[in-house]
């Protein structure tokens, strides 16, 4: 819990947030807060609602009920682009990314959003190095692997230069090798920005995580460290069980 | 980055092969090739306002031809009151764009998918044709100009800038047109390079990724489907001073068809593939219509089929793709100079 004495300002929070499909109470009532500088894993089973909660926060979906407020400002129903602007990094569960031009150019475009000519230039360049996407820097992303690809998102995001980074399934289809370089990439983000990242993986989330809230049947059941969780019963019987 | 010289070489070099064609073509061909060249022209710099909004903005505008022709009708009526040729043309291009804002305005910040919007360009297209073709009557005028129904309207002829009555001859309308298809041609081609014509590439590829890094989609969309409609205009009002007149035929599901034909043959994502498409398919219906033994639409269709099956990029990029590959094992290092690989001709 050692987390929770240096809390921060509070850049995350959902009051009473509800997404309902038809009659299915995909996220139900989540009451949801992030500080500034936390890296938080939302983990559940299938259908537990993570991804549905995730969409509700960076506006692709629109929340039947309450509200989302992103470092003070109501963003509930906001436009992606809109909640984008506000500094705020997204990664989605299936790769996003522009496959018909260069990893250069993928790169190229999320900074020069934020930057002039000459800084998003530079920036590009550090981006390549920091990622270790030099060598195929004029490859066609969709010629890419698909961990390479899961990379170049990554880096777009980090080229936007975020204070906050939301990233969905981030390892997901990885290799074990490529799934320990991406909890290092989202370990060195986690120095500039907060972060929310939703993940099935449990050995990624061993990896990177420092709290955990653990989704089940569209609520909250319980948020603590990866240590409290895989200790309690409920939990285990929920989800770990099955994997563990 | 946007813009430097040297992505801008291709097209600086077609450019220049369009200049030494347009000097020497009036010393070499018979002024009846000429006065054709002119429609052929306009009708690539048609081509070439698809290739931009479809090949490049990723928006399958299915009635690019609904800008082609306002621009002409606009211009036809405008001369006509005005008695010059001059403002005529800037109101064609006002008309066409304002027109193009508002229809996308609609479309885009409806957030209507892409087959909705070749449904809705196209019914456009065709509510304007019938429209159009039912003004026969004698109440049917703006200011001096009938619109004249199915027999359309006769188009006065291009003046020299603010003098009405140094009207120009088919060979000095021929050079205006030259001039304009290459002016347009480099505009065109310069855009693409931009912070805002690599945004538009970025939309086509996944607008959902677009959106996530912050940037406003449906206005790039919006911006790139006015300035295309402003581009096909201007290829409008050379098409009528090429044929001397206009007629509802503009907005015909026919020429609605071609204009896509052209950019499907000539290739998406390159803009000398559409124009060169529009000139090979011009001559060789030209050359068709003087035979009997084939229907023409046949022919178009059956071109149409082979490319989407055999070429299914177009003949641009697939000679871009082609050279490519054979010249790998002899410039290692001049292929890594090369900027980005989309960026064709």
């Amino acid at each position: 819990m050692s987390a929770k004495a240096r809390r921060g300002e509070a850049v995350v929070e959902t009051r009473g947030l509800s997404m309902h499909f038809g009659g299915v109470r995909a996220v139900d009532q989540v009451d949801f807060t992030l500080y500034d500088k936390e890296l938080r894993c939302l983990i559940g089973p299938n259908g537990a609602g993570k991804s549905t909660f995730f969409k509700c926060l960076t506006g692709q979906l629109r929340p039947t009920h309450g509200e989302v407020t992103i470092r003070g400002r109501e963003t509930t129903g906001a436009e992606p682009h809109e909640i984008a602007g506000l500094g705020v990094g997204i990664k989605t569960q299936v790769p996003n990314v522009f496959d018909g031009v260069t990893v250069e150019e993928n790169l190229w475009l999320a900074a020069r959003r934020w930057h002039g000519a000459a800084r998003a230039r530079s920036l590009t360049a550090e981006v390549l190095e920091r990622l270790r996407l030099g060598d195929i820097r004029r490859s066609l992303v969709g010629r890419l692997a698909h961990g390479q690809r899961q990379w170049v998102e990554l880096g777009m995001v980090v080229a936007m230069e975020p204070w906050l980074v939301l990233l969905d399934e981030p390892a997901a289809g990885m290799t074990h090798e490529e799934t320990a370089r991406t909890a290092e990439i989202i370990l060195e983000i986690n120095e500039m920005a907060a972060l929310i990242v939703v993940e099935h993986d449990m050995q990624f989330i061993r990896m990177i995580s420092r709290t955990v809230t653990l989704f089940h049947e569209g609520r909250i059941l319980m948020e603590d460290t990866m240590d409290a969780i895989s200790a309690d019963a409920r939990a285990r019987e929920i989800y770990l069980g099955r994997s563990a | 980055m946007g813009g430097s010289l040297r992505e801008l070489r291709p097209t600086l070099v077609w450019a220049l092969i369009g200049v030494i064609f347009t000097l020497f073509a009036p010393s070499v061909l018979q002024l009846f090739t000429i006065i054709n060249l002119t429609t052929a022209i306009a009708l690539a710099v048609l081509a070439l306002s698809l290739a931009l909004v479809w090949g490049y903005g990723g928006i399958l505008c299915f009635g690019q031809v609904a800008f082609f022709g306002l621009g002409a009708y606009a211009y036809t009526i405008g001369a006509i009151n005005f008695g010059g040729s001059t403002w005529a043309i800037l109101v064609a291009v006002m008309v066409a764009s304002a027109f193009a804002a508002a229809l996308g305005y609609f479309i885009f910040y409806g957030r209507v998918s892409d087959v909705y919007l070749g449904v809705i360009t196209l019914t456009v297209t065709l509510i304007l044709y019938s429209l159009i073709r039912r003004t026969s009557g004698p109440e049917y005028k703006i200011g001096n100009a009938l619109l004249g129904g199915f027999n359309g309207v006769s188009s006065p002829p291009l003046n020299a800038p603010w003098d009405a009555r140094a009207i120009l001859f088919p060979e000095q309308v021929f050079y205006v047109a030259m001039a304009a298809l290459i002016i347009l041609y480099v505009f065109v081609g310069w855009l693409v390079t931009t912070h805002f014509g690599r945004v538009c590439v970025a939309i086509r590829e996944n607008e959902t990724r677009a959106e996530l890094l912050g940037y406003d989609t449906r206005l790039y969309k919006l911006g790139i489907f006015t300035i295309g409609a402003g581009v096909a205009a201007i290829g409008g009002v050379l098409f009528c001073n090429g044929v001397g007149r206009v007629t509802p035929d503009v907005f015909s599901l026919y020429n609605a068809a071609l204009t896509i034909i052209w950019v499907i043959v000539g290739g998406r994502g390159t803009l000398i593939g559409p124009i060169g498409a529009t000139f090979g398919l011009f001559y060789l219906t030209a050359s068709l219509g003087g035979q009997s033994v084939f229907n023409n639409n046949l022919v178009l269709g059956i071109i149409l089929i082979l490319f989407v099956l055999l070429v299914p990029k177009g003949v641009a990029p697939t000679l871009i793709d082609w050279t490519r590959r054979r010249s790998r094992p002899a410039g290692r290092e001049r292929r890594r100079r090369r900027a980005r690989p989309e960026g064709g001709a």
